[in-house]
């Protein structure tokens, strides 16, 4: 074991590890874009992970195990133990996390478990520049310099942004977006404050213990940072959320790829830079289904734009349905849509969804859903509640596939959705949503929404849908009512 | 209040202004409702349905002696001598072309209300009786013109031979219009229709049927019914009209214009070029007819046998039906009018629907109402925000210029750079674009499990604490440990979470 770990063939082993590693995560994110192949491309991270995960294993122990004059590491015993050991409670609370949370609280966790990569991120940087075996002098020393302060800049963005939104997607912070007067001002002097501790970071004479005077900008900067990324998102509004979380992890991989440079590992780099991207590119998705712009999302404080118009306009009566006249009414249909929102996930309302869904099926009542590409509070959240309810996945259309279809369909049922079927998006240019494509429900026949009030969406705008001559309100908890529908099915 | 619904009394009627079912919903409103013995019999809703709604049935007198009385037709000079002096009556009424019944009204010193004078706007569409009659009466159309007509509807190939398929030709889009497209398509026949508003095309289409065009200056309608074109409008119409008409078997026209004689679309010679047993249904009869040769509420067969049917009383031949629907408007507009729910009928004139119903209020009036604007066309009404001047597109040399500067600023810091740096520089642009490529065409429904699984990936950093967790510094040992935890949770939630959720996609 100790010939392996010493022997000069180990580095080339490794990296030749790490290589594969990369493979396999390029497979996984290739397989995942595809319902057939994404299991097998889950695996495949699983594998690379795994493999990398030995292949660093390994690395340790060598760093351990090699003659190491000047007393840098402990023992191989003491390492591996400590490895294990954090990493066994780390695996722990993974997969409790993992298999107890509720579908519906699937977005707080995606936004938590970004907060750990910036935390790791700080960590590693920060430890980085501890490190006495770091390059500190001539220009790869600069470079090293300069790495940690990105590195740890991201990670800490990532870090305290990633917990604000954790906070607003579970209520338990006010989802209303803050705002500061001067925020953008106040943004762009937290990145000038921060370029400038940069410089002073870069003129500090680098001493081999850890009480370098570098390490003062390095703390006030993760300071700074932290305090920024906590102002980015606590300025967003929590309509704005699924962005959010997907351009969290766009960072989150900036800070791994940071990490890489720094580590001089390539490995990370890859990882980092392949999550990066990918997190920028869904939320490019994403911005333009809502019609706004990128820029705006990544510098913050829109949504607030959007906390408008309680205004007094008088858009006629609503009207109401009960749910036996509404089971009567899918009774008599022949197609039937079901455009679902992030009401259905407060309500846990899929279940029922589910079973009126293979009821009316059942029926030869053809039924599918019709799904917003920004429906909840993450992207593709509801495509995940239905599939947990078991709802078969390609009768679930998105709203381009859907759209075309509304003016040949009988009954539309809108559950807990507002802003996304709401046609003052396409009808009224001042609309705070103007331009946002919507999934155009008052084209069918019937339209019944479900819904808690009369009260207003995420985007606080009156929808003109309630009071359209075809379209009837069933007031009450959206699983109560679904599943009073499917009571009152059968008698007919 | 009691409100009474007396029998009707014109000749041939057979609907009632509530049935059983509304008359109740009327007494959920705080309303004391009292029926006329037999006034729903023709409506099948015998005086027992009423009683055992506990609803009363009553004697004329009873009923023509309530507070509020509810009528389908008219009141005649006899019943409205029977009217107590602060009564109130809603029935359909034609106030614009019934002068001498509002005359009456007026003198009678009552509040009169017209169910067929509501204002044509979204809200008061739960009251508006013509729509829910006129719906029934296109329907019923089809169904007599069917009657009438000597052959199917749907085409066939049997052994028997040949069947060629029923067409049908609609005049107007309205709500009888748009009944009538809808029940004739129903039976298989091929229908095609017209109007003069180009914007109802959509719902033409959306009912299955052709929508036939005349090249013309387009009107758009501001009050939501059709208006009298111009001149030369009509010579292009015209044509149209008698082409459509000729290759028609059926005909069905509902064109009106409010106020006005119903304006003469078919010719007797178009007529007389149609095919043996052909039928024209007109239902603007009761208006003077839209057909040259339709006698109101007669059956006129031409000398080529081309049967035009004038009947006025299309949706009184679905009683059942109507006066279920027609009570059902009268219960929107009692909630409408009784506010507390307390029996107590209020007229709020602020409200555009009560006052534009009003013809007679105690014994003063109220006829005309001012005009409702109702449509949601974009009349000049509201001229467009000042058009904001087009930013100049960007110079397209914008980009290049950028992207150049980037590559040279890159050059100049590359010269610079250590090589090991380099080296990792070019593995980083790749994966940022190999990132891009593979995730640019996800399946939208993968997001959630697609973020998860790049989460769970970018753990990946705990790379970076595992190679520190063994250094003799204790402060690096400690920060080092605290990320691998961390990221092992990342690394095992969220491999684990994607799992999980793969696991419930399901195909069936």
């Amino acid at each position: 074991m100790s010939d392996l770990l010493t022997s000069d063939r180990l580095p080339g082993l490794v990296q030749g590890g790490y290589i594969i590693a990369a493979v396999l995560f390029v497979g996984a994110l290739a397989g995942l874009s595809k319902h057939e192949t994404a299991k097998r491309g889950n695996l495949a991270g699983m594998a690379g992970m795994g493999i990398a995960l030995v292949a660093t294993v390994l690395l340790a122990a060598r760093q351990a195990e090699l003659p190491d004059p000047l007393d840098h590491w402990r023992g191989l015993g003491s390492t591996l133990a400590v490895i294990v050991v954090a990493m066994a409670i780390g695996a722990a609370i993974g997969a409790w996390r993992a298999r107890t949370v509720e579908m519906t609280q699937m977005p707080e966790l995606v936004a938590i478990l970004h907060s750990f990569v910036g935390l790791a991120a700080v960590l590693v940087g920060i430890n980085s520049f501890l490190d006495p075996e770091a390059p500190t002098t001539g220009s790869l020393g600069a470079i090293h310099e300069v790495e940690v302060f990105i590195g740890v800049f991201i990670g800490a963005v990532t870090l305290t942004g990633s917990i604000v939104a954790n906070l607003k997607l579970s209520a338990r912070m006010k989802s209303t977006p803050l705002a500061l007067p001067g925020r953008h001002l106040l943004n762009l002097a937290i990145i000038v404050l921060s370029v400038a501790l940069l410089v002073w970071f870069m003129n500090t004479p680098h001493t081999d213990n850890g009480t370098s005077p570098g390490i003062w900008p390095l703390l006030l900067m993760t300071a700074l940072a932290l305090l920024l990324g906590f102002h980015l998102v606590a300025a967003i509004g929590g309509g704005d959320m699924p962005v959010v979380v997907s351009m969290l992890n766009s960072y989150s991989g900036w800070a791994a790829a940071a990490a890489g440079f720094l580590l001089d590992n390539d490995l990370l780099i890859i990882t980092g830079s392949l999550v990066g991207s990918s997190g920028a590119i869904l939320s490019y998705i994403m911005c333009k289904a809502m019609n706004r712009s990128f820029i705006s999302v990544i510098a913050g404080g829109f949504g607030s734009d959007g906390a408008i118009s309680g205004e007094a306009r008088d858009y006629g009566e609503h009207r109401e349905i009960l749910a036996a006249e509404a089971a009567e009414l899918l009774a008599g249909a022949s197609s039937v849509v079901i455009t679902p929102g992030y009401g259905m996930a407060v309500a846990q309302a899929q279940y029922p969804v589910a079973e009126l869904t293979a009821k009316l099926r059942a029926r030869g009542i053809d039924v599918r859903f019709g799904i917003h590409p920004v429906a909840g509070r993450l992207p593709g959240h509801m495509n995940v509640l239905l599939a947990e309810a078991r709802v078969p996945y390609d009768i679930v259309l998105e709203m381009d596939e859907i759209n075309a279809d509304f003016p040949t369909t009988d009954v539309v049922l809108v559950i807990g959705a507002n802003d996304t079927v709401n046609p003052a998006a396409l009808d009224e240019p001042g609309s705070p949503i103007a331009g946002m494509p919507v999934l155009e429900v008052w084209n069918a026949r019937e339209v019944i929404v479900f819904k808690r009030s009369m009260a207003t969406g995420y985007a606080g705008v009156q929808n003109p849908l309630f009071f359209k001559d075809n379209s009837r309100m069933l007031f009450g908890d959206a699983k109560e009512r679904v599943e009073d529908i499917v009571r009152a099915l059968p008698s007919i | 209040m009691r409100i009474g619904i007396p029998r009707e009394s014109k000749a041939g009627e057979t609907l009632v202004a509530a049935t059983a079912i509304t008359a109740a919903q009327l007494t959920t409103l705080g309303y004391e409702v009292v029926v006329e013995s037999g006034a729903g019999f023709l409506a099948d809703q015998p005086d027992s349905a009423f009683e055992a709604a506990d609803i009363t049935v009553g004697s004329a007198d009873d009923a023509w002696s309530c507070d509020v009385i509810v009528k389908v037709n008219a009141p005649t000079p006899a019943e409205i001598g029977l009217l107590r002096p602060s009564a109130t009556i809603v029935s359909l009424m034609a106030p614009a072309r019934s002068p001498e019944l509002v005359e009456q009204l007026t003198a009678a010193g009552v509040t009169a209300l017209a169910m067929d004078a509501v204002p044509r706007i979204s809200r008061a569409q739960s009251l508006d009786v013509l729509s829910s009659m006129a719906n029934v009466a296109g329907y019923r159309a089809v169904i007599e013109a069917a009657h009438a007509f000597g052959r199917q509807f749907t085409g066939q190939v049997t052994a028997a031979g040949k069947v060629p398929p029923a067409k049908v030709f609609v005049v107007g889009a309205g709500v009888a219009g748009l009944a009538a497209i809808g029940a004739a398509g129903s039976m298989g026949a091929i229908v095609r229709a017209f109007d003069v508003r180009p914007e109802v095309a959509e719902q033409v289409e959306s009912m299955g049927a052709q929508f036939v065009t005349v090249d013309m200056t387009q009107e758009v309608s501001s009050d939501g019914y059709a208006q009298e074109m111009t001149a030369e409008q009509e010579a292009a119409t015209a044509a149209m009209y008698d082409e459509e008409v000729r290759a028609a078997d059926i005909v069905i026209t509902t064109a009106l214009i409010p106020g006005r004689p119903a304006p003469v679309l078919v010719r007797a010679e178009t007529v007389a070029a149609m095919r043996n047993g052909s039928v024209i249904v007109d239902m603007a009869a009761a208006n003077g007819g839209n057909c040259e040769l339709t006698v109101t509420d007669e059956r006129v067969v031409t000398d080529n046998l081309v049967t035009v049917l004038g009947f006025t009383d299309l949706a009184s031949r679905l009683a059942a039906q109507t006066s279920q629907l027609y009570g059902t408007n009268v219960v929107n507009l009692f909630k409408l009018l009784t506010p507390g729910k307390d029996g107590q009928l209020t007229l709020d004139f602020d409200d555009v629907v009560q006052r534009g119903i009003t013809v007679v209020h105690d014994g003063t009036l109220m006829w005309p109402p001012p005009p409702v604007q109702v449509s949601a066309a974009p009349v000049a009404a509201a001229p467009p925000a000042e058009p904001v001047a087009p930013k100049p597109p960007p110079d397209p040399r914008r980009k290049t210029y950028a992207a150049a500067l980037g590559a040279v600023t890159f050059l100049a810091l590359a010269a610079y750079a250590p090589a090991v740096f380099l080296n990792h520089f070019t593995v980083f642009a790749l994966a940022v674009f190999v990132g891009y490529y593979v995730i640019s065409n996800v399946a939208h429904a993968l997001h959630t499990p697609l973020m998860s699984e790049t989460n769970a990936i970018s753990g990946i950093i705990l790379v970076g604490g595992v190679l520190q967790v063994g250094s003799t510094n204790p402060a690096i040992a400690i920060l080092a440990t605290v990320a691998v935890l961390v990221a092992s949770i990342n690394i095992f939630g969220g491999f684990l979470v994607t799992l999980r959720m793969l696991e419930m996609f399901r195909k069936d």
